[in-house]
């Protein structure tokens, strides 16, 4: 039982962490007035540069810290368009998602001979050492470094949101660009720095997911986590916090179709995958009000319009 | 000058601006990765274009992208955002097959009703979506990505269960041949019809090589009809209308939640069907075991926006996107460049047709300077006093109507 419960807090964890990071990318940029539906192409773009970097340098830290950059980078076109060119951002975002992965890819087949996926790289190690508990019960609380981060960075976003004097123009440029123009914010700057950074936390998913918890780029290794963060971003009400424990309950759920379904129960795996799914649906319907998007969220800001 | 400038500034400018530079993007990219551009892109027309049966190919490719397209367009304009198309579509293929596979009756009902459940099946699944977002306030974005996911595993359990399941293969069993929408689907295959198309090269090998079904019709019909819907009808008005401001459709007494069960009901209808058309258009005319998303609705998304998100405007550029996609294999075969470049001159493509402002404001530019010599010829005119009428009164009429386009845009 013991185990069982260890395990399943430990599955948990891992599963959330890449989705925490890109949570965490949408609640910068959705406060900030720019939806971001680009969140999974960023992650794609994180993945494969972490996983690359990673070979290449035999350094995972250094291809973290390269990961977030270059999901960053693609974010600045998300930026450039949603914010200069006032573009429609939800377009601009699904562009994102055709361009990353056919850029992962591309790159991927240009640097490993035509493959779809890397060689295994250098993972960034656990907090205890890569064998520490290994057989015994508690096996599963070593968790994977990015996990602490992707904590450490809930934090750090709630912070800066809601303590700070920059957090609080953040929020006033989501909330009604116009009146904090007036008060002398820079709209666009802003903008720009929260969308970009939004790559940036995107890009440090991604590489969560290919130099921790597998150590490889692979074409699926982020499929479908982009989206199922920005579900969780709607699910936290664009909050940090929020978007952690919407992240924490999706890992959970898919905790746990993983030990029901290495035990002898009897329902087909098919239906058990589901489960994380529909539960999401269920837990909305049942505990969650009306949604509460910043007010200027998706809508461009053009100066001296009204 | 003036014609080019009042061309930039119209909406279709803009999806031809960004097609170009979706392949001038490419182009770059398999320069800088070492292949040649220009070789690439013949083994793409080719590959797309190259003999009849690839132009047929392109058509069956275009026809469920073009339905998701028109969902998600039909969706768009009014203020909803369907990114669970693609769940849409694949409940349409599985009730569609589980009902083609159970039921055989005589073609002029069998096809009919095969074709409905699968409708049926998007529109439940559409209006599921629609009835959480009016009723409990839930994103629709959060239930369409949950949907698509829902359907993946429901399409394989159905593919794996005992009922379904055709021995030894990853697929259900084929539904029955009275559902097939091919076109001519016996004669083509009997003695007489092989004779009477050895006649004509070019249609046998379209018949006989491919798929070619009534599906792209269908569509296209499909296309204009939704467009109808939106742009004449007052049920299309009222959608509109609360797509546009909610508070103000309720105000003057539109049934804000029943809209938005509406319009995704259709939406999803029309997802649903994209799904049935490709179970009876197209072989293994069966649902097969998915290991990840197979794309048709994010691909609707890009044909949709490809478009403007105007539905008709979905027709030629889902025929675009599907040549693209399919003229993409040809290029990797042929030059050995990976096929992703596609996926990267589609996603360059749709991000400057998010840039709608782009080619109006280079017309802008264009008026500018053309204002500007126009001044400066004049200054100079002036200068040398020579009072050259003709000429000057021919610059003052370039300022005026340069100035008159600057206004008319501002």
């Amino acid at each position: 039982m013991l185990t069982n419960l260890l395990l399943l807090i430990g599955i948990t964890l891992m599963y959330s962490t890449p989705l925490v990071f890109g949570a965490l990318g949408g609640v910068i940029s959705e406060r900030s007035g720019v939806t971001n539906i680009g969140i999974e192409g960023m992650m794609v773009i994180g993945a494969i540069a972490g996983a690359a970097t990673s070979y290449f340098t035999n350094n995972p830290w250094i291809a973290f810290l390269v990961a977030g950059l270059s999901g960053g980078l693609v974010a600045l076109l998300h930026a450039v368009a949603s914010v200069s060119f006032a573009a429609d951002q939800t377009v601009s975002g699904v562009a994102i998602n055709l361009l990353a992965p056919g850029i992962a890819l591309f790159v991927c087949r240009r640097l490993f001979d035509g493959a779809a996926m890397t060689p295994i790289v250098a993972k960034l190690p656990k907090i205890f050492g890569e064998s520490a508990f290994a057989g015994t019960a508690y096996a599963g609380l070593n968790l994977n470094i990015t996990t602490v981060l992707a904590l450490v960075a809930t934090l750090a976003v709630w912070f800066v949101l809601y303590k700070t004097k920059w957090g609080l123009r953040v929020r006033a440029v989501g909330e009604h660009p116009a009146a904090a123009d007036t008060l002398g914010i820079n709209v666009y700057k802003t903008r720009y720095i929260c969308v970009i950074l939004s790559g940036v936390f995107a890009g440090f998913g991604g590489a969560s997911m290919t130099i921790a918890i597998i150590s490889q780029f692979t074409q699926t290794a982020i499929s479908g986590h982009g989206f199922i963060a920005l579900a969780a971003v709607i699910f936290g009400k664009w909050t940090p916090q929020g978007a952690y424990g919407a992240c924490l309950l999706f890992g959970c759920t898919q905790a746990l179709t993983i030990l029901l379904g290495g035990g002898s129960f009897p329902v087909p795996s098919t239906i058990l995958a589901m489960l994380p799914y529909a539960m999401t649906i269920i837990v909305l319907i049942l505990f969650v009000g009306r949604s509460a998007a910043p007010k200027a969220d998706g809508v461009p800001y053009i100066k001296g319009s009204r | 000058m003036k014609a080019v400038t009042s061309f930039l500034r119209k909406p279709i400018a803009s999806a031809i601006v960004a097609i170009a530079i979706g392949f001038a993007v490419a182009a770059v990219v398999l320069a800088a990765a070492g292949y040649d551009p220009a070789a690439s892109f013949a083994a793409l027309f080719s590959g797309a274009l190259g003999k009849p049966k690839y132009i047929a190919n392109v058509f069956i490719k275009a026809t469920p992208i073009l339905l998701t397209g028109v969902a998600v367009a039909f969706a768009f304009q009014t203020g909803l955002f369907n990114i669970g198309a693609e769940g849409q579509y694949i409940l349409g293929t599985i009730l569609s097959s589980i009902v083609g596979i159970m039921v055989d009756l005589p073609p002029i009902i069998e096809i009919p009703l095969v074709v409905l459940s699968g409708v049926l099946g998007g529109a439940l699944l559409g209006a599921f979506i629609g009835f959480l977002k009016a009723k409990f306030g839930i994103h629709e974005v959060i239930t369409s990505i949950m949907t698509n996911w829902i359907m993946l595993y429901l399409c394989n359990f159905v593919v794996g269960s005992n009922t379904f399941h055709k021995p030894n293969s990853t697929s259900a069993l084929p539904i029955n041949p009275s559902a097939y929408t091919m076109i001519l689907p016996n004669w083509k295959k009997s003695p007489e019809g092989m004779a009477a198309l050895d006649n004509i090269p070019w249609l046998k090998e379209v018949l006989l090589k491919t798929d070619l079904n009534m599906g792209f019709i269908v569509a296209a019909i499909v296309a204009v009809l939704a467009g109808i819907l939106l742009a004449r009808t007052k049920l299309g008005f009222k959608l509109r209308a609360v797509g546009h401001n909610k508070d103000a459709a309720h105000f003057s007494g539109i049934n804000v939640d029943r809209s938005i069960i509406t319009c995704m009901l259709i939406s999803g209808a029309i997802c649903g069907l994209a799904g049935a058309l490709n179970i009876t258009g197209i072989s293994p005319h069966t649902i097969t075991l998915l290991a990840a998303q197979e794309g048709y609705g994010f691909n609707g998304l890009s044909v949709a926006f490809i478009a403007g998100c105007s539905t008709v405007g979905c027709i030629p550029s889902s025929l675009l996107f599907a040549g693209l996609l399919y003229g993409g294999m040809t290029v990797q075969q042929v030059m050995g460049a990976p096929s992703d470049i596609i996926n990267i001159m589609i996603g360059t493509i749709v991000f400057f047709t998010a840039l709608p402002g782009i080619t109006p404001i280079l017309a802008n530019w264009i008026d500018k300077r053309r204002a500007s010599k126009a001044d400066a010829l004049l200054a100079a005119e002036a200068a040398s006093a020579t009072g050259d009428t003709p000429r000057e009164q021919a610059a003052e009429d370039l300022v005026t109507d340069a100035s008159n386009n600057v206004e008319q845009e501002a």
